[in-house]
């Protein structure tokens, strides 16, 4: 059993007009199966309206299914008993930093998770020192969270989740508020806990280029899922993307431009060293050297 | 002929907490000159200063030391009238759904004439058309605004702002949080009413693709100053300095260099998608 599952997840919500009575029944999530193995990098994409927050407060808690079953680490989080284990397992990054810090000092927010779990102040300490090193903040542990920059307070929040010892993280947009240096602080964190510490990363955003390294990408839409697979099996369909409201990155689109204006190139190219590699250039230097 | 020049800054410096310990420099001696009907970009890290600059043109903020001039007139002169400067410098604030408050979005567009005291008809023909400018569509306008998705919202709230006809439009990140088409949609409606109605529009935004691909000139703000302003093919070509302070060049300019790095015979001044297809096509030989 992987980290997270989902099993014909639905999720419905009943709209009421002013007087309180039900004028509807909305369906945000329909249907959805997953399974997050440990270890992995998930990106969700889908538009706005799609359903990607709605799924994502299953997987630590914050919402229970309507329908259907979500177990967190092998835990289902429809029973209330587990709620604080589910929510130690899976820590949630929310997109606006400013709303999630609330210690006066950098390292006392951190430390703020570990002291609400009871962990003897020593290790909480320990914990502090490990998660700010992770997210590269250590030098600022005693700074002020009102002076540091956007991306650099979202690192704080991730600490902070990554203090309570998770296997798991979920990041709601969490590079949404972000300058492009604060977007690529963020990213290059969360993909180092990824990769160093082994935790489980679920990442929903809007911006195509941050999941090219994700191992598996799900798109959301109506609720349930539209396409799923490596970002480059996902990246190789633009049209279908571009109906779904979303995108490609920039270098995908371009590969996909030159290729309609006739120019031999593989579908779902995501770096510029692969675009590079694959235009045709490189035959006309190889004549020249060969000639 | 003179060209008429909506908003000039002459030395414009804002200084927190002036004399004290807590001093900062959020604006420091920045002079611009904002034509009318130029569609610029304002860029820069997270307090580089470019929201306080903001909201020195419409002023909600005064200046320390400095002149901020509108159509010739000195906005912190005795006597000018500041409510009807608000009105025609426009500001949409970041998340502006969030100020949404009304029953419905028709009363909500309409909160802003009437309270400029236009008479009843005014108001009402002037929300239509601001909800009709930024592509609301008639079925919305009786719903409540927290019935609408996320780019609806903001439409409704930029045209609480038009309804106001305002001269020039400040957007603070219109596009945050929105998907794809979303920012796509809000970006090419705000361009077409540029072209339209000839409106100065100022777009603050993180999105070097966007800023490339919409704006006439881009302003780049670092520690409270102006670091460049000029078209945005001249200010990309400075990708390296633009990395030092946080920002960055389009990604395709980065795709251009590394053609060049490897020997390729490309230019590497290229900010869209277009101009990079075409490069490459053109040094394919194709």
């Amino acid at each position: 059993m992987g980290i997270i599952e989902a099993k014909k997840l639905i999720f419905e919500y009943i709209r009421r007009d002013e007087e309180g009575n039900v004028e509807g029944i909305t369906r945000a999530v329909d249907e959805v199966d997953l399974d997050v193995k440990q270890g992995d990098f998930v990106a969700v994409l889908g538009h706005n309206g799609s359903g990607k927050s709605t799924l994502a407060k299953h997987l630590n808690a914050i919402l229970y299914p309507t329908e259907g079953t979500v177990w967190v680490d092998g835990k289902d989080t429809a029973e209330e008993k587990y709620l604080w284990e589910i929510r130690q397992t899976a820590g949630m990054v929310f997109q606006n930093p400013d709303n999630q810090i609330i210690g006066q000092v950098v390292e006392e927010d951190v430390g703020f998770g570990p002291e609400n779990m009871g962990v003897p102040t020593k290790e909480i300490w320990e914990r502090v020192e490990e998660s700010l090193k992770a997210v590269g903040m250590y030098q600022y542990r005693k700074h002020s969270p009102n002076k540091l920059s956007g991306g650099q307070k979202q690192r704080v929040s991730i600490a902070g989740v990554i203090a309570m010892h998770p296997k798991c993280i979920i990041l709601d947009e969490p590079t949404a508020m972000l300058d492009p240096n604060g977007r690529k602080e963020v990213i290059r964190a969360v993909r180092a806990l990824n990769q160093a510490e082994e935790i489980t990363v679920i990442l929903i955003t809007h911006y195509m280029e941050e999941i090219i390294h994700a191992d598996k990408a799900i798109v959301m839409d109506k609720g349930h899922i539209a396409m799923q697979g490596s970002p480059r099996e996902i990246f190789s369909q633009v049209e279908r993307l571009k109906e779904l409201r979303l995108d490609v990155p920039q270098v995908t689109l371009l590969a996909y431009e030159l290729k309609k204006s006739g120019i031999a190139l593989p579908d779902g190219i995501l770096t510029y060293e692969e675009l590079v590699e694959a235009l045709p250039f490189r035959q006309k230097t190889d004549r020249i050297l060969n000639g | 002929m003179v060209i008429p020049m909506a908003i000039i800054l002459d030395h414009v410096s804002h200084i927190y907490e002036e004399g004290t310990a807590m001093e900062v420099a959020a604006l420091k001696d920045v002079s611009l000159t904002i034509p009318d009907g130029q569609f610029i970009g304002l860029i820069g890290h997270t307090g580089s200063g470019k929201s306080t600059l903001v909201q020195h043109l419409n002023g909600l903020m005064k200046p320390t030391s400095g002149h901020i001039y509108y159509n010739g007139a000195d906005i912190h002169e005795e006597g000018f009238d500041k409510k009807e400067l608000r009105s025609k410098v426009g500001l949409v604030f970041q998340y502006p759904e969030h100020q949404l408050f009304e029953v419905d979005v028709f009363s909500d567009v309409c909160f802003g004439p009437r309270n400029m005291g236009l008479d009843e008809k005014e108001v009402q023909l002037r929300a239509y058309a601001a909800l009709k400018q930024v592509g609301l569509e008639d079925d919305y306008f009786y719903q409540s605004p927290f019935d609408l998705s996320g780019g609806q919202k903001r439409r409704a709230a930029i045209a609480g702002v038009l309804a106001m006809k305002p001269e020039v439009l400040i957007l603070d990140e219109p596009t945050a949080g929105l998907d794809p088409k979303g920012r796509d949609e809000i970006l090419d409606q705000i361009a077409a009413l540029r072209d339209e109605t000839g409106i100065t529009v100022i777009l603050v935004s993180h999105s070097m693709d966007d800023v490339a691909k919409y704006v006439d000139r881009i302003v780049v703000m670092n520690q409270g100053g102006v670091m460049y302003d000029d078209e945005p093919v001249n200010v990309f070509r400075y990708y390296k300095e633009l990395e030092a302070v946080g920002l960055a060049a389009p990604q395709v300019t980065y795709i251009m260099q590394a053609l060049k790095e490897k020997g390729f015979p490309v230019k590497t001044d290229i900010i869209t998608i277009e101009e990079a297809k075409n490069e490459i096509l053109r040094a394919l030989g194709r």
